[in-house]
């Protein structure tokens, strides 16, 4: 990798060129169960195109912990090159075996540590895949993307169940004016108050267990069945799904009072939480 | 270990620099070595509130820069033993900050044995003040009790915890809350926020509430800070700030409306 050189040694030569910094980054993981190239590609494509803008220069990490035997075969350059013609970019390779790991090695993979629980991807029950789905919450957009390598027959509910399981974002701190916090593919839970000015959004449900002072928008990418749930409404602004209401529309009765919000027949509707 | 505590607001003229003096000169009245920063670069205030304006020879940014030594440019006070004064420079910028070089000069503060280190923030959520903040373990945010300089206190609340280096390190920032310029006969006319409102949208501990007064003014001009004024009800509320501030629990005056005794109102001036 090409090191730029820092501005700051002309400045002053004795500070070295670059310093180490730890940093965490969200990444995501594409979990191969099987391989074969035409399956692999027809699915990478469709996946492509339902998003395409997630696809662009993405790193993804190659995890084959819940691969079926024989995928620990895959000629791993061919791959990898797929992943890298549809706008991925395969960084790192996550357990495999050992003649895998030898291929990622010579195609200049780094090997990251594998999770702590093996699954035995040929059974691949339901609950055991959850953890692993919980770890890829690192990814901030990891909506569906697990599904990518799977044909998503044998597991319907698929993405449903890793939406819900990986993208849900919960925050316990007040979420202050001029901040914004998007819960990409799941749910966004507050459990104090969202300021003026300040937006929160969701692919799914908000629950804002405080006041909603700022924007709240759920359903960001169309889901039309997500609401919006808050002990105080205040808000400058709610929106479902592209449905938006101001702040003058809801002023009067239902102001700073526990409400949920929904989109119903295509309007949306306030109704109180309790009586 | 010295403990960083930046006192910021976002806006401008709530109250930043007299509470930094009168917080600062608190600390050290207790026996804390204490030292103030002034991180306004370019319109250097402190100096003047703290009366030591013509004694300033170097400042922080000559220290960083390296053109003078801290103990150079660190001011003793006169009012108070275990205070000293870091002035900023009035000819330069806000860029001459550096983060390294900020990190720098608090380490080496740390190391001469200070025990609170306060950081006189600029206004604005820019340089300035993002140098002040950065490299705080707790934030006293002053607020007026008025709608604007409120938002402005949530604002800057959200970068403390989103981008100090303790939200770096996934830590939070110590936040306390002073409300300065308070005076419930305007709350209770409807003029003016009340201590209750204020809390409420900030969510955030409250410090103390320095009731609106002529000391305040009259202790900038002479640069004494306020807190020396022990006659004055501002001076009072300083005082229990830094109690607070330093773990005692003290209930809040100078909240609810007083009423003025006979002699009081002939003579005017509270006590």
């Amino acid at each position: 990798m090409a090191l730029n050189s820092s501005s700051a040694a002309d400045v002053v030569p004795t500070s070295p060129a670059f310093r180490l910094k730890g940093g965490l980054f969200p990444l995501t993981l594409l979990e191969i169960r099987r391989y074969s190239q035409p399956e692999f590609e027809q699915d990478l494509l469709s996946k492509v195109a339902e998003a395409p803008a997630f696809f662009q220069q993405t790193p993804v990490i190659l995890s084959f912990e819940m691969a079926v035997a024989e995928a620990e075969q895959v000629p791993l350059a061919e791959l990898v090159e797929l992943c890298r013609s549809n706008g991925l970019r395969p960084v790192a390779l996550r357990g495999g075996s050992k003649e895998l790991k030898k291929q990622a090695e010579t195609l200049q993979l780094a090997l990251m540590p594998e999770g702590r629980v093996k699954v035995d991807a040929a059974v691949s029950p339901e609950g055991t895949a959850e953890p692993v789905a919980a770890k890829a919450a690192a990814t901030d957009a990891a909506a569906g993307i697990d599904a990518a390598a799977g044909s998503g027959a044998d597991r319907p509910a698929d993405s449903a169940e890793n939406g819900a399981g990986g993208g849900n974002k919960i925050i316990t701190t007040p979420i202050r004016s001029g901040q914004q916090v998007y819960a990409a593919g799941g749910d966004l839970i507050v459990l104090a108050a969202v300021s003026t000015g300040a937006e929160v959004l969701a692919d799914g449900n908000i629950h804002i267990y405080g006041a909603l002072r700022g924007r709240a928008l759920a359903g960001v990418r169309g889901d039309t069945s997500a609401r919006i749930f808050c002990q105080s409404l205040e808000a400058e602004l709610i929106s479902i799904a592209g449905d938006f209401k101001l702040h003058e529309d809801f002023r009067g009765q239902w102001w700073k009072k526990p409400v949920q919000v929904s989109l119903t027949d295509d309007i949306l509707a306030i109704e109180a939480l309790s009586k | 270990m010295a403990k960083i505590i930046v006192v910021t607001s976002g806006k401008g003229g709530v109250g930043k620099t007299t509470t930094s003096a009168a917080i600062s000169s608190g600390l050290a009245l207790r026996g804390h070595k204490t030292v103030v920063i002034d991180f306004d670069i370019g319109l250097r205030n402190l100096d003047i509130i703290m009366n030591c304006e013509r004694r300033v020879v170097y400042d922080f940014v000559n220290v960083i820069n390296k053109e003078a030594r801290l103990n150079q440019a660190l001011i003793k006070d006169k009012r108070a033993d275990n205070l000293y004064i870091l002035p900023a420079s009035q000819t330069r910028d806000k860029d001459a900050l550096s983060k390294e070089g900020v990190e720098q000069v608090l380490e080496e503060l740390a190391k001469d044995g200070f025990e609170y280190i306060i950081c006189d923030s600029p206004a604005g959520i820019e340089h300035g003040a993002f140098m002040a903040l950065y490299f705080a373990d707790m934030a006293i945010v002053v607020a007026n009790p008025e709608v604007s300089s409120v938002r402005d206190s949530d604002r800057i609340l959200g970068i403390l915890q989103s981008k100090s280096r303790r939200a770096e390190q996934g830590e939070r920032v110590e936040e306390y809350l002073l409300i300065t310029r308070y005076s419930p006969e305007r709350v209770a006319k409807g003029e003016m926020l009340g201590v209750g409102d204020v809390e409420e949208i900030l969510a955030t501990k409250l410090l103390g509430v320095i009731p609106e007064s002529e000391s305040v003014l009259k202790a900038s001009n002479q640069g004494i800070p306020v807190i020396h004024d022990q006659e004055s009800n501002a001076g009072k509320a300083y005082s229990d700030a830094v109690s607070r501030l330093l773990g005692d629990n003290v209930e809040h005056r100078f909240v609810t409306i007083q009423n003025k005794g006979l002699l009081q109102r002939l003579f005017g001036r509270s006590a």
